[in-house]
Parts: structure tokens; sequence; C-alpha cells
């Protein structure tokens, strides 16, 4: 496709996640392209709050090499 | 500091790490806590009632070249009735393929990382066939261990120390551009490190010369414990940064496997051991398979092994899948890295770095596992190595430890504390006295 | 998918660069697809080619021939000893690399290799003796390649010099190839101090023969099988052999232990070959040497059986034009200097060494080795891919047993063909040391350089022509 190209002529898809959806807009023949997505911690709202507390910018326990 | 902070200063101590190969010797002379009836092992902590049948065999056989046993049975009774004292190898600076066992009597390579003053240990690697590390016990494998321990090791380390050192971090860097992902194939470093102690071997002489270079220049493998020792001291540098979600040890013991994280000091968090997918010898299959075992992954853990398998296409002819594969498991391995190692670089990915530096938070997160290359051994102790594949770490430990790190941080307010029976590596580590550590 | 092409001019540009540059000045989507007349437009030329496009049948079947001569050959390092008992190589006579020259047109670094030798032999006690004693036409001067031998840089051998011995199996004959010096100040590079001649006396009387005894040991090594292995391993054994002597090291040893009586002979020479990393490129130019032979005088082919260079000349032998040489004034290579030196430093191309290119290594190779791509200047991976498949442009196959993993593990492009150099235009890449012009500087740089575009034309012309003898000027 080059730059100029209309946009206008043919269903163009952009599918996130379930390649499931792909494989039947493919089979309709729509041009489609896949992006594999998966919500973080596979979803599970327990292991996302944790890794939300666990952020760059939170500060640690302590300085490094400082006994425990 | 802060998370972000104590990560990038783990990063920083891997990456500035470095490796010499200072010489070979005794472990009870230079492993601490190796002493009689002291039995190292890979993986986290385990005991005898729980070990696999190869991890068994390796121990009976250790048992019968120390001669703290006259028999199998004799081994298995001292075992069983906890005589010996079992601890792993990472609690004492080394590192064991596959079965992993060191006992006092055997001979350790000594790699040094000047930067930061850590030191790591790491077997002769005994060849393919029945081996040691396999759980084969034979008479064949004691000859061999014997020859190994007592006669190529001083060698070994004369030729060591009169080339003054061997840079091991320079090798594997070089070892990368010439298609070795030092962990699974070794036989550019191998080449490589042979070449250059041949002529120290050479000039230290003696009736084993000729002997000791049949044995180097047959086995493909002999770097891989210089490999696992080197990124077992870059690692050890980078342990107990207070914060730090950075793995800094990955083992099996074939029954489960760890992780380490420096953040959370000594702690170990376990899953069961998984099966390794691969190609099998002719003969051998799935329901023959040990499940995975070794610290090996050591090397994968420093940015090597499976994460730097796009310099070795051809690994894939040994472990199974398509050429893709080899690509595409580096560039998984980028997902849940820290950083790109500034020392080892990929020449078919135009010379960009390693993926080193796992992250428990980007595993978790991303539900990427670290990859790993790995042997496979039989299930029965003494059969030996079946096949080779890829395999991945347990996700349930990557949990484990970001369900720590978080919780500790609520808990506490920000402070994390260690498990108070753990020591902090580095520091001299005694194996417990062996009644002790009895059932 | 069908996308309409109502909207927007879309334009294929062949050719002349200029038209699609405009275009996209004026914000249209153009592709440029690179076109060139055959043989750049030059109607000599192209009705050579015609003529030979006639005979099209009887080429493709030479040249399969000679190719498959050439590819499946199996070169084995049989043997390292001296030049007189394997090249039955007589007194007074010098060999060198490149095509014929006589000493008035030689260099100055052959030059003074030529009187090292002449001084090491003990023909003449000083270089002014030796230099009278050459230009008396005391000395026979011939090339390597007429010798079954090949020598990198100024080539030199003489009959006390050791040789590896390498033996084509499937065909039966041999080639040679001095042991590599290593670097620094050494006869390759025109140097020609005691130090040099010290260091030939110690490889003729101890490293050459410990060599000998113990590839006799080892029934010969398989360097197919090597070659093939150090490929893999980023090597394209001409100006990377790490791997190649790393693996040569590791076959050998075992056998120099038991050859040797004194543990110290040993001992150095583990050490020289340790300190060496091109040690193992002597050795890939006799087989390639031992690959390339067998490939020779077959009626009709196209096929390229040897490039060479002395410094002043370049010169090609074709298969179908047996053992005369084309030549033409060579080139000086493109590339990196060492610190303290530029380009003015740099002599002329020179050196055997390129039958590596001409057996599908080299600079034919790059794309297994986007290190040295880095070394000589030539850019990273992307750059290194490139030549190789430009390379493959002007080949006539792939190589069934040397393949290059970052292309997939498609066969190396190998078997020149000069009817596609000329119509193409592109010349043989070669990977290459550059030597400092003043004798005995040593190497001042690494780089890339191309086969002048003349041989090939009088290749061609020969071919076309259809003689096949002569002075290879027609």
């Amino acid at each position: 496709m080059t730059p100029g190209s209309p946009i206008a002529a043919a269903p163009r898809v952009i599918n996130v996640g379930l390649p499931l959806f792909v494989e039947a807009l493919a089979g309709a023949g729509a041009a489609v392209v896949h992006v594999d997505w998966r919500p973080p911690a596979g979803g599970d709202p327990r292991l996302a709050a944790l890794l939300a507390r666990l952020d760059d910018a939170e500060e640690s326990a302590g300085a490094p090499g400082e006994p425990r | 500091m802060t998370i972000g902070e104590a990560n990038r200063e783990a990063l920083r101590r891997v990456q500035a790490s470095t490796a010499r190969l200072t010489g070979v010797a005794l472990a009870r002379d230079v492993v601490p806590g190796a002493g009689d009836h002291v039995v190292l092992h890979a993986g986290p902590p385990i005991t005898w009632e729980r070990m696999c049948g190869p991890q068994r065999g390796a121990v009976i056989g250790a048992c019968l070249f120390e001669g703290w046993a006259k028999s199998a049975d004799d081994a298995i009774g001292l075992a069983a009735s906890g005589a010996l004292g079992f601890d792993p190898c990472h609690h004492h600076r080394a590192v064991g393929p596959m079965a992993g066992i060191v006992t006092p009597s055997m001979a350790v390579f000594v790699v040094e990382n000047a930067a930061f003053g850590t030191v790591a240990h790491a077997t002769i690697h005994m060849g393919l066939g029945r081996v040691l590390r396999m759980g084969a016990y034979d008479e064949s494998v004691l000859e061999k261990l014997d020859f190994m321990n007592r006669r190529l090791a001083p060698l070994l380390d004369a030729a060591i120390r009169r080339a003054g050192g061997v840079d091991l971090k320079s090798t594997s860097a070089q070892a990368l551009g010439m298609g070795d992902e030092v962990h699974n194939r070794n036989k550019a470093a191998t080449a490589l490190l042979i070449r250059a102690l041949a002529p120290h071997v050479a000039a230290a002489g003696g009736p084993d010369v000729e002997r000791a270079f049949d044995f180097m220049t047959t086995n493909e493998s002999f770097y891989l414990p210089l490999s696992m020792a080197a990124a077992k001291a870059a690692l050890d540098a980078a342990a107990s940064i207070a914060g730090s979600t950075m793995v800094t040890a990955m083992a099996r013991n074939g029954t489960d496997v760890g992780i380490r994280v420096s953040g959370t000091g000594d702690r170990w968090f376990t899953a069961p051991a998984p099966r390794v997918r691969g190609v099998y010898f002719p003969g051998f299959g799935p329901d023959d398979a040990n499940p995975d075992m070794g610290d090996s992954a050591i090397t994968e853990t420093a940015g090597l092994g499976a994460f730097a398998m796009a310099a070795a296409p051809a690994i894939v002819q040994f472990v199974g899948g398509s050429a893709d594969l080899a690509l595409q498991t580096t560039l998984d391995m980028y997902e849940i890295t820290l950083g790109e190692h500034e020392a080892y670089k990929i020449p078919a990915l135009d010379f960009r770095g390693t993926p080193v530096g796992i992250d428990v938070r980007k595993v978790v997160e991303t539900g990427i596992t670290p990859a790993i290359n790995t042997g496979i051994a039989h299930k029965e102790p003494g059969v030996g190595q079946i096949g080779a594949g890829l395999t991945n770490m347990a996700m349930e430990c990557f949990v484990q430890a970001v369900e720590y790190l978080g919780g500790g941080l609520r808990e506490l307010g920000g402070g994390l504390r260690p498990p108070s029976e753990t020591f902090p590596q580095q520091q001299d580590a005694p194996a417990k006295p062996a009644l002790e550590r009895g059932p | 998918m069908v996308a309409p092409l109502t909207t927007a001019p879309r334009v294929v540009s062949l050719g002349v660069e200029t038209f699609s540059l405009e275009l996209a000045r004026l914000g249209v989507a153009v592709e440029h697809v690179a076109w060139r007349p055959p043989a750049g437009g030059d109607e000599r030329l192209a009705a050579l080619l015609a003529r030979l496009d006639a005979r099209r049948g009887d080429i493709d079947a030479a040249n399969k021939e000679a190719l498959g001569r050439m590819v499946e050959g199996q070169p084995v390092l049989v043997d390292c000893r001296p030049a007189r008992e394997a090249l039955a190589l007589p007194d007074r006579t010098v060999l060198h690399a490149g095509p014929p020259i006589a000493w008035q047109g030689m260099c100055a670094p052959l030059r003074a290799a030529v009187l090292c030798a002449v001084r090491y032999e003990g023909w003449a006690a000083n270089d002014d003796a030796a230099a009278a004693l050459v230009e008396g036409g005391g000395i026979a001067l011939a090339p390597c390649h007429h010798w079954q031998a090949a020598g990198p840089m100024t080539g030199i051998i003489t009959r006390s010099m050791p040789v590896f011995v390498v033996e084509n199996r499937a065909w039966g004959n041999r080639a040679h190839a001095t042991i590599n010096e290593g670097l620094g100040r050494v006869l390759r590079f025109g140097a020609n101090d005691e130090s040099v001649v010290a260091r030939l006396r110690w490889l003729a009387t101890e490293a050459g023969p410990l060599l000998g005894a113990a590839l006799r040991a080892s029934g010969g090594l398989d360097l197919r099988a090597l070659m093939a292995q150090a490929l893999r391993m980023g090597d394209e054994m001409h100006q990377r052999n790490v791997a190649a002597s790393s693996l040569l090291a590791r076959a050998l040893m075992p056998h120099v232990a038991r050859a040797g009586d004194r543990h110290h002979a040993v001992a150095r020479l583990a050490e020289f070959i340790a300190g060496n990393d091109q040690f193992f490129l002597n050795v890939a130019m006799a087989a390639g040497k031992a690959l390339a032979d067998p490939a020779g005088g077959v009626a009709g082919s196209t096929l390229v059986t040897a490039m060479a260079r002395n410094g002043t000349d370049f010169g090609i032998r074709v298969s179908g034009l047996g053992e005369r040489w084309l030549t033409a004034p060579v080139s000086t290579p493109v590339g990196l200097y060492f610190p303290g030196f530029t380009a003015a430093d740099a002599n002329p191309d020179m050196g055997d060494s390129a039958i590596v290119e001409t057996i599908g290594l080299g600079g034919a190779a790059m794309a297994a080795s986007p290190a040295v791509a880095r070394f000589v200047g030539a850019g990273g991976l992307g750059e290194a891919l490139a030549a190789t498949e430009e390379i493959a442009e002007i080949s006539l196959g792939a190589h069934p047993y040397f393949h290059i993993p970052t292309l997939d593990d498609r066969g190396a492009p190998v078997g020149i063909d000069v009817r596609l150099v000329v119509e193409t235009g592109i010349a043989p890449l070669i990977n290459t040391g550059i030597a400092g012009h003043a004798p005995g500087t040593g190497q001042v740089g690494a780089g890339v350089v191309r086969a002048p575009l003349a041989c090939f034309e009088l290749a061609l012309e020969a071919l076309a022509l259809g003689l096949t003898d002569g002075e290879g000027r027609v």
C-alpha cells in the first residue's frame, strides 16, 4: 500500500487479543493484522494489584548491601 | 532507593562483573562447607527421600568415589540414615550441571569476579555417555572420576596458572560470535579454551598430557562448567540488593525448580520441576525422561543459554524446532528482562546485546516464563542422557516472588524482611553438621 | 486483495535513479528497480556475450561439470613437509603469489621477500648479493599456482620451507601452502630482517616436522567438514579464521602431544598456534587450491578457477581457458587502517588468498561473518548479507556443503561465471589484509578489494573467439 491509497475500498481490521477472530475474518477474506495482546498477569486482579504496588518508582526497603 | 534504582544497580553489577579462571583445586580446600559426608547438589534444597533417580544415582557414585561406602547398597543406607549433609551448590559458591553433585575430593574450577570480589566453583565436565551427573556410578564412571580429579586436575591447575588465568568473559563473548550460547552448545568456547591452554598443558608436561588432550578434545561441553561458574560469580555480585526484583538464580534438582531474587536474598521460590520438550536419542521417549534438572540455568539467568539462542541457530537441530525458534526465543526474552548485555552480543541481531536481568514482575505481567536449553536425563539412575530440549521455568516461582515482594512491601510499610533462616551469599557458608540434618 | 488504482499515480522506475528521486520529490509513490543494461551498455561486450549465448547449452553443460568437480572435492590435510620433498621444488627457485611477474615488475614488499628467501636459503650472504643474483637471472621465479601451491600476500615458497599438504580425495590431486607465520614482522608482508629468518628456521626445523608427524599419525583431517563447521561459527576463512584455527588446534593437539619427544617443542608449537588467529588461513588456501584445480580445463566452461594478485597485477584463470592468466593492473584495497597508518601507506593488493573467494568463501561468504564486515569497514549485518547476495548474482550455484546460518542455511555462492560478471558489471569481492608498501612494514589494515572487470572482459573475449592459448590478451 502506498501512502496515497484510499482505505475505502475494502475493510481492514486490526485484531487485538484472541487469534480466533483473526482466523474467522481471514476466512471471510478480510485483510487482518493480528496483535498478540494479553491482559497483564493473565487478567488475575490480585496479581495485577501486587504488580501495581511494585512499580519502578516505589521505594524499596533500603540501600544496597545494607544488612537486613 | 526505588525498585527501579535497585534493579538498575543489580543489572549494573551483572554487567560490570568479570570472570577469570584462576585454577583448579579440591572442593574441600576452596568450597566453603565442603567437608566429610557433605554432599552438595543442584537446584533448591531437597531431602534424600524426595530426590529423583538420577540425583540419587549421582549421590551413590559420589559416596563410592569418596570411599564413604563400599557398595551402592551401603551408600543408600548411609543416605537414608541421615548421615549425609545435603545442601544446594548454590549455598556454597558453587554450581553443578544436571545432578550437580559436589563432594570434598572432587576438583573444581575456581572462577573469580575481581570487579566485586566474588568467586564461584564448578566441577570438571565429564563428557558424554555414562557420567556421574546423569546418575551413573559403575566402574567406568569411578575410573573416570579418578582420572579427572586426581590426575587431570593438577595438570590443568598448573596449566591455568602458567597461562596467568583465562578471561572467561571475553571467551564467552567471542564464542557467542561463533555460534555458541554457552549452555547447550560450547563447541567454539571449548575449542578456544583448548587452544589457549594447550601450550601450558604441554609445558606442564608429565605422563598425563596425552590423555589430558584426548579428554579435552573429545568433549565439546568441556567449557560448560566455566560458563556456569562465570555466570554464578556475576549473579552473586548482584544478590541481596534490597527491593530489586531481578532474578539471581534459577536452578532445578529434578524434583523441584526454584528461583532466587536479588531483593529477597537467599530465599527460594519453588515449584514442581516441569517436563522438557525436546528431541530424544533413538530408543528413548518422554516416558523415560526425568523432569528438568541442574544448576546450568544460571547461564540463562546471566543472559546466555536460551536467552542468547539467536546466536546459536544450530542448536535447534539439537533441541528440536525450526530455525525461527532460535530467533524468537531470544526476542521473547527481551520482554522479561531489564537490559541488554554490554559484552555479550548477537551477530544475527546486528550485534544487539543479549537479554539480561530477568524481572519477576515482567514475567508475571507478560505471562512469558524464562526459556532454558537443557539436556534430558533418564529417570532411572545410571542410564544417562537420553535427549536434549527446551523448557521453561515454572510460572509459579515468579508468582510467589511477586506475592512475597508485594506482600512484604504492604505488611512492612516499605520494609522487606528476608527469611531469617538463610545466610547471606559469599560469606562463609558452612554446611550444617550432617547428623542434625537427618530426617 | 486488489486495491483500486484510481486515486494517485504509482510508478515503478527502472534503471537510472534520477527519475525516481525526482518523482519522490514531487510526492509520487515510486518503486525504484535498479537495472543496468547488460555489460554496462558496451556494444562490443554485448556482442561477445551474445556470441556465447548462441552456445549456451554447451557452456552450461561444461559449467555444470566444472562446478561439480569444484564443490564435490574432498580436501584432507594429510602432511606437512619441506617443499623440496612435497613439491620437488629445485634449488635456486622462488615461488611467489599471483600471476607471473618479472623481477623488474615486482612491488617493493615482494622484492624484499624474494631477497629474504634467497638469504634464508643461503644462496646469497646479504641483500645486495641476493639482488645481484636475481638480476643476473640466477634465481628462477615462478607463481605458486604453477606448482600446486598457493601463498598468502607475497606468497614466497623456497625448497626448505615446510608446506602443508592437502589431498583432494575425490580427484586425487594435491595442493600446498606454507605455515602461516603470524602477525608482525613476517616474510609474507615483505619483512626481511634476522627475526624473520629465525622464525623461518624454527618453522623448518621444529614446527614443520612436528606438524608433519602429527598429521601423518592422525590419518588426515577432513577439511571440508572442518571448514563447513567454521563457516557456521562466523569465519569466512579469509579475514577471520579464529574458529577454524581453534578447531584445527583441537583436532591436532592430541597427535602433536604424542608426536613430540620433547615437551618444550610441543609447548612452543602449541603457543605459536594459540597466538595466531589466522593460523588456518594457509590451510584454507591449500584446500581452496585443491578444490579449484580439478575444475580447470573443461572445454567451453566459463567458470573462474583462480584469482590471484602479486601487488602489481591481478590475474584470473578460467576453466575453459586452461592454465593461461587473464591479467589487469591490481587495485588497492579499501578498508580500515591500524592506528598510525593511512591509505598512503597501502600497497596494491597482493596474494593468492583470493583462491578462498574462488571456492565460495571469503568475501562471497561475508553473510556468515558479520564481524568481518565490521573489521574491514563494510558495515554490519545488513551489508554483510547484501555482499553475499550480490556475489550470488555472478555465481553459478550454491555450495552443497558450505552453509550460511544467517541466510537460513543457504549454500555459499560458488562458481564465479565470467559471463555473469561482464553482464552485471559486478566484480568479485575479496576480503583482504592490507600490506604496507614500504618493505617490512607488515600489515597496516584490512579491507575489501574488487577484482578488476578487465580480467573478466579479456576472458570473455578469449572464450567468445575460441582463443585458448597465447598470453591472455586478444
